[in-house]
């Protein structure tokens, strides 16, 4: 079971803005890009042409690992506006 | 509410830590508002597991008779995995349940109605974007769109506390004193559940799952039997996963696919995938958890007791306790830090704090063990049980030299067994 298919098991109520966003110049010079693996809705996408970072916002689980996770403190990490965002039928 | 933007206390964030502080406050006749993000109370929640019947019923008296619960646990088990085997060992015991399966959806949200019953006011759908302050001190919240004040404001509003952060009170978290989790509820037919983890139809099963795909990280892996679902995650330190480049749906993908987990969840459907994070610093992450006007619980206060899995309950405790103290200083009309420390000495003395002291350095010597833990163990149990079982042309003392050589070669082992080893060299050397 791949990532989408995982992601396609949620509810969300999709904002038209990003609650994330990232200084697109210090990912340039981040050599890990921990956010890129670490995130568990693979939200973060390097684009090396661009040298901009893609942040598919709409699949955030909310949970807040790429925000401790990447050192430069880069990460501009706020909740989704109530009620915008993933909504769990379980938990 | 006499004023219509000002009120006793507000809690924020309705997960277990705020609600049992707001549904102490109605029940004591005082003013509470209740605030949470979440369209209903936990339609933003995730976690493993299961609820502890003890503390959860100082709050809420014979839950189980009412409230939406799953499954009754009457077995607890561990798997001890290496790449393609296992040991498991299975603790199984009769009468009353001291642990119950929940969904965070149904469990939470008839929680926040108990508290409404008991006089909390409620309002859902309202995020925080911070505190309001006057002269540094904490005056009422701000949404964005509407102020409330309050002579108290305890923040319950779990592990990345915004709010507390705001504050001061709680620095930038540290990777290893937090663990990320990802789990899928995975649905199956209700007989079927019963019969591969041998369980009736309303009791249930709690496993923690040790090595394997998890090995050499600070990790463990979770399996909770609902009514006709499985929720099946783990949970690792972010440290070890940057240290590893772990991408977490994968590992998730390779421990259900394990051969020792999956004929578990076979043909099972994932109805929903989830993640949240986990505060598992201990008691030296705890931050300062009161200050004028103000107290911190549950996540936000980082009391979680990782080493026995206990999250809710202490939360519940912590939340209660904060509003015993905020009841005691309306009393009193004193809001100062000096009457809310009383929240630490309540804490201290109680089960959260002793607890959490007890396992002070735990986590350190199981971090410095992690290898021994989750590799070797495995691996040797593994062996153990395979030369107890195997019969073939290798003579007994051969197999059994060759394995306490391998055994005590390991200094994470001979540290921790220190005597063990010592009695096994001695064997050898005769
Ligand atoms: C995978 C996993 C498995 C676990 N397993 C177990 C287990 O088996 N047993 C156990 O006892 N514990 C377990 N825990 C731990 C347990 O879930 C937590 O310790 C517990 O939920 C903490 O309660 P809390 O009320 O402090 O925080 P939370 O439950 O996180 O509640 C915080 C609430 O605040 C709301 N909120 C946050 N910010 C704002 C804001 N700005 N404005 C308004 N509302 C806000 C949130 O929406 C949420 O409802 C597990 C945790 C995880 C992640
Ligand atoms: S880890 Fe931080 S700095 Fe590095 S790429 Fe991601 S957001 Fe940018
Ligand atoms: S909060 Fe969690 S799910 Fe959302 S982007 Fe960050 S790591 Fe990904």
């Amino acid at each position: 079971m791949n990532i989408n298919e995982k992601l396609s098991t949620l509810k969300y109520n999709k904002d038209n803005e990003s609650h994330l966003s990232v200084d697109n110049d210090k990912c340039m010079r981040c050599k890990d890009k921990v956010c890129t693996y670490i995130c568990p809705a693979n939200v973060y996408e390097w684009n090396e042409e661009k040298c901009i970072m893609t942040i598919r916002y709409e699949n955030c689980l909310e949970c807040g690992a790429c925000k401790i996770a990447c050192e430069s403190e880069n990460i501009t990490w706020h909740y989704p506006k109530a009620q915008y965002g993933v909504k769990f039928k379980n938990g | 509410m006499s004023n219509k933007n000002k009120t006793e206390v507000i809690v924020v964030g309705a997960g277990p830590a705020g609600v049992s502080a707001a549904i102490t406050l109605a029940r004591s006749g005082k003013e509470v508002l209740l605030v949470e993000r979440g369209d209903f109370a936990g339609d933003k929640n995730v976690f493993g597991g299961t609820i502890y019947t003890e503390q959860t019923a100082e709050i809420f008296p014979e839950f189980w008779k009412t409230a939406p619960i799953e499954r009754a646990v009457s077995s607890q088990k561990i798997f001890m995995l290496t790449d393609n085997s296992s040991v498991q060992f299975e603790y199984k015991y009769e009468g009353e349940a001291n642990a119950y399966t929940v969904y965070r959806s149904k469990w939470d949200k008839w929680c926040v109605l108990q508290a409404q019953k008991e006089g909390a006011f409620f309002a859902p759908k309202t995020l925080v974007k911070e505190l309001i302050l006057d002269n540094g001190k904490v005056v009422g919240i701000d949404t964005g769109m509407e102020k409330f004040y309050s002579d108290i404001v305890i923040i319950a509003d779990g592990v990345n506390s915004l709010l507390a952060k705001q504050l001061g009170l709680r620095n930038k978290i540290k990777d290893k004193d937090v663990s990320l989790s990802v789990k899928e509820v995975i649905k199956l037919p209700k007989e079927k559940i019963e019969d591969r983890f041998l369980i009736n139809e309303n009791t249930g099963a709690g496993c923690k799952i040790l090595g394997g795909p998890l090995k050499d990280m600070m990790a463990l892996g979770f399996m909770y039997t609902n009514k006709d679902t499985i929720s099946l995650g783990f949970s690792a330190g972010i440290d070890d996963l940057k240290k590893h480049k772990i991408i977490p749906y994968e590992l998730l993908e390779q421990l259900k696919n394990h051969p020792s987990i999956l004929p578990y969840i076979k043909n099972g459907v994932t109805v929903e995938y989830s993640s949240h994070l986990i505060p598992e610093g201990g008691f030296n992450s705890i931050p300062k958890i009161y200050d004028n006007r103000v107290m911190i619980a549950g996540d936000a206060a980082m009391l979680v007791n990782n080493v026995h899995f206990e999250g809710t309950n202490l939360a519940m405790l912590s939340g209660r306790l904060a509003a015993e103290t905020a009841i005691d200083a309306l009393n009193r009309q004193d809001f100062s830090a000096s009457v809310l420390s009383d929240y630490y000495k309540k804490l201290q003395n109680s089960i959260v704090m002793k607890d959490l002291e007890t396992h002070k350095n735990t986590i350190d010597v199981l971090r410095k063990n992690i290898h021994a833990l989750t590799s070797l163990y495995p691996e040797f149990a593994c062996e153990f049980f395979d030369i107890l079982t195997s019969a073939d042309s290798i003579p007994k003392k051969v197999k059994y030299n060759n394995f306490m050589k391998k055994f005590i070669k390991h200094k994470g082992i001979s540290s921790s067994f220190p005597l063990l080893v010592y009695v096994l060299e001695k064997c050898i050397k005769k």
